[in-house]
């Protein structure tokens, strides 16, 4: 076990409680996603655990260590910021090799290494560039090379794609994951993007008010939220509320929902994604009528909104080709059914 | 403070249907080269003619009689004590307030504006107050045969406090803007606390303590007014380059007066040359 956070808190002088009770383990080599909007504590996290924030409460264990004493210094982690936080009066080579001399490395071991990570890292020619004359994504790179230069147990990036654009950011994306499979050094990456963290992570921590709303796979998160949270937080959503009719039965409007463990009369909230709505010119079982009344172009997909009679159209979400086809054009009447939802008490 | 406010950036050339008429922008631009000529290179033209109104030898003469030398000398001891230990204490006071948060900070940076805020005679005043034979610690100081007042030691305290706000007036803003990102790099990369503020902290204010520096050179060589109080001007000993010509032209003797001036005048130009020399890689960084 790489990384072990025990029970985590942190409170900030002026009240703010960023991180709540967090406990949760990393394997070694894993790559795990800590997701979550702005505010919900995943930087406060990831610095607590590099030793730039001290926790109130909890315990911080790095590959078997107590490390929650241990000053920023002793820790032996790897930290990408943001905003790359390079030192600016240094070239490439003397910012990669910084880590180095300060753990007392030789001079021949420096120089051997760094050649390796600006190998590693595709940066061959601008050893001897200043920051300001790289491109945004050149100095992650070296920002990336430099704190693994001293070769830390664990690497923590916070939102080490945020000021790139969209183009350099997939690049970046990419290259982490096969960097990450070469060096197999713990990497924990904290992202308000999800879908950064469901294109790199193999697990995904979903952050929400300082606590831990979910742990899993893309696949599980996505597919099976454990929260309302992260149901509405990841991917995009429709939600109705809804009410139990009989045993096992909600209704809305004209859908009905099979759902368990519910008393009749009692509210529930129901999600279900765009892409779980499938639309048809002809009437099929357990689909109710509607009109579709906008129709957005948005690449590969095109999302319909179409009204079924309730308060809020419904959002679909069809491949391309498959609603030029069908002719769904805005005005067009059509038939709605839902092929997966979840369900929340209200 | 001042690096911000003086820095012109490049005028973008700007398409003919925006500017201003030919008239308004010729008249601006005279009124402000001839406000230059009349109160800046007139009298400075006047300092050097009227230092060598009488010739190379009279000139010569007067900035090497011993009175001069000696008001020479004490003025750059002056700087060369009170520039460093500004240095320490703008560092340190920078340093705190841009990365501490503490109880009466802005009190901090209230008081750090004090010296500019108040007259240098009140400056002056107040060591008077304090050391002076009626003062706080003056029968202390007399009976432990001290001596502040009316001797060097007023005069580089009196210049330490009237010049204290310039290196960290213009470390603050620069320490603010560069964060608290790169020292937090270097700390997780291993850096102690002195690593930490020799590699990365200091190269990365330098060209802003070297203009604050500048600044505070420049002030603690012309100063006037509050050594004027503390000094006592005993010729030969507590004259600096300032009080020396005032005494001179109070004397009459104009030639000498504007000798020592003119070499006044010379190490402003200097200091103004090595001011535009930092400015410049100031802000190409």
């Amino acid at each position: 076990m790489s990384i072990e956070i025990r029970h985590l808190s942190k409170t900030f002088p002026n009240g703010f409680r960023a991180v709540e009770d967090v406990s949760f383990q990393m394997e070694t080599g894993s790559l795990v996603a800590v997701l979550g909007p702005s505010g919900s504590g995943k930087s406060t996290l990831l610095r607590m655990i590099a030793g730039l924030e001290i926790p109130d409460r909890g315990d911080i264990i790095l590959t078997g260590r107590e490390a929650t004493v241990l000053s920023a210094r002793e820790r032996n982690v790897g930290f990408v910021f943001q905003h790359y936080a390079l030192f600016k009066h240094m070239t490439v080579r003397e910012n990669i090799a910084f880590g180095l001399e300060m753990r007392k490395a030789g001079k021949e071991e420096i120089r051997a290494r760094v050649d390796e990570l600006i190998e590693l890292v595709q940066l061959q020619g601008l050893e001897k560039r200043y920051p300001g004359q790289l491109s945004g994504g050149q100095r992650q790179r070296v920002a990336v090379a430099r704190s693994l230069a001293p070769r830390p147990q664990v690497l923590l990036l916070d939102e080490p794609f945020g000021a790139l654009d969209a183009k350099v950011r997939e690049e970046l994306q990419e290259w982490i994951t096969e960097l990450h499979d070469k060096s197999q050094v713990t990497t924990l990456f904290v992202t308000h993007d999800q879908h950064e963290a469901m294109s790199i992570a193999s697990d995904i921590l979903v952050m929400n008010k300082g606590k831990i709303e979910q742990e899993g796979t893309p696949l599980q998160i996505f597919d099976y939220p454990a929260t309302e949270f992260v149901a509405q937080f990841v991917g995009e959503t429709n939600y109705v509320d809804s009410h139990v009719v009989e045993p096992e039965l909600a209704v809305w409007g004209p859908f009905k929902y099979s759902v368990n463990g519910y008393n009749v009369g009692q509210k529930v909230r129901i999600y279900f994604r765009p892409n779980d709505v499938y639309v048809t010119s002809r009437e099929e079982s357990l689909q109710v009528k509607g009109k579709i009344i906008k129709t957005r172009f948005q690449g590969p997909i095109i999302e319909l909104l179409i009204d079924v009679g309730a308060e809020k159209p419904v959002v679909a979400h069809l491949p391309k080709g498959l609603s030029i086809a069908s002719g769904f054009v805005e005005g067009r009447q059509v038939f709605v059914g839902i092929t997966g939802f979840h369900s929340f008490p209200l | 403070m001042m690096a911000a406010a003086l820095r012109v950036a490049e005028t973008p050339e700007r398409p003919k249907s925006l500017t201003e008429p030919r008239w308004v922008r010729w008249s601006l631009t005279a009124v402000a080269l001839v406000f230059l000529m009349v109160f800046l290179l007139v009298p400075l033209a006047v300092v050097f003619s009227e230092a060598l109104s009488k010739g190379w030898r009279v000139y010569l003469a007067s900035i090497t009689e011993p009175e001069a030398l000696s008001a020479i000398r004490l003025t750059l001891l002056t700087a060369a004590i009170s520039v460093p230990l500004n240095l320490i204490f703008g560092l340190a006071a920078a340093w705190s307030i841009t990365k501490f948060q503490f109880p009466g900070k802005n009190i901090l940076i209230t008081l750090i504006d004090l010296p500019f805020a108040v007259s240098p005679v009140i400056s002056g005043l107040i060591f008077v107050l304090l050391f002076g034979a009626r003062g706080w610690f003056g029968p202390w100081l007399d009976a432990h045969d001290i001596h502040i007042l009316f001797a060097v030691p007023g005069i580089v305290l009196a210049t330490i406090f009237v010049t204290f706000p310039f290196v960290a007036r213009e470390l603050i803003p620069v320490m603010q803007s560069t964060g608290t990102d790169q020292e937090e790099a270097a700390l997780v990369l291993g850096a102690g606390g002195w690593q930490m503020f020799f590699r990365v902290t200091l190269p990365s204010v330098k060209w802003g303590l070297l203009y604050g520096v500048i600044l505070c050179n420049a002030r603690a060589m012309g100063e006037f007014g509050a050594v004027s109080v503390v000094s006592g001007h005993i010729r030969g000993l507590t004259n600096t380059m300032p009080l020396h010509v005032e005494i001179l032209y109070n004397e009459y003797n104009f030639t000498a007066a504007f000798a020592v001036a003119s070499l006044l005048a010379f190490l402003a130009l200097v200091t103004l040359a090595a001011k535009a020399y930092v400015e410049h890689r100031f802000h190409e960084h």
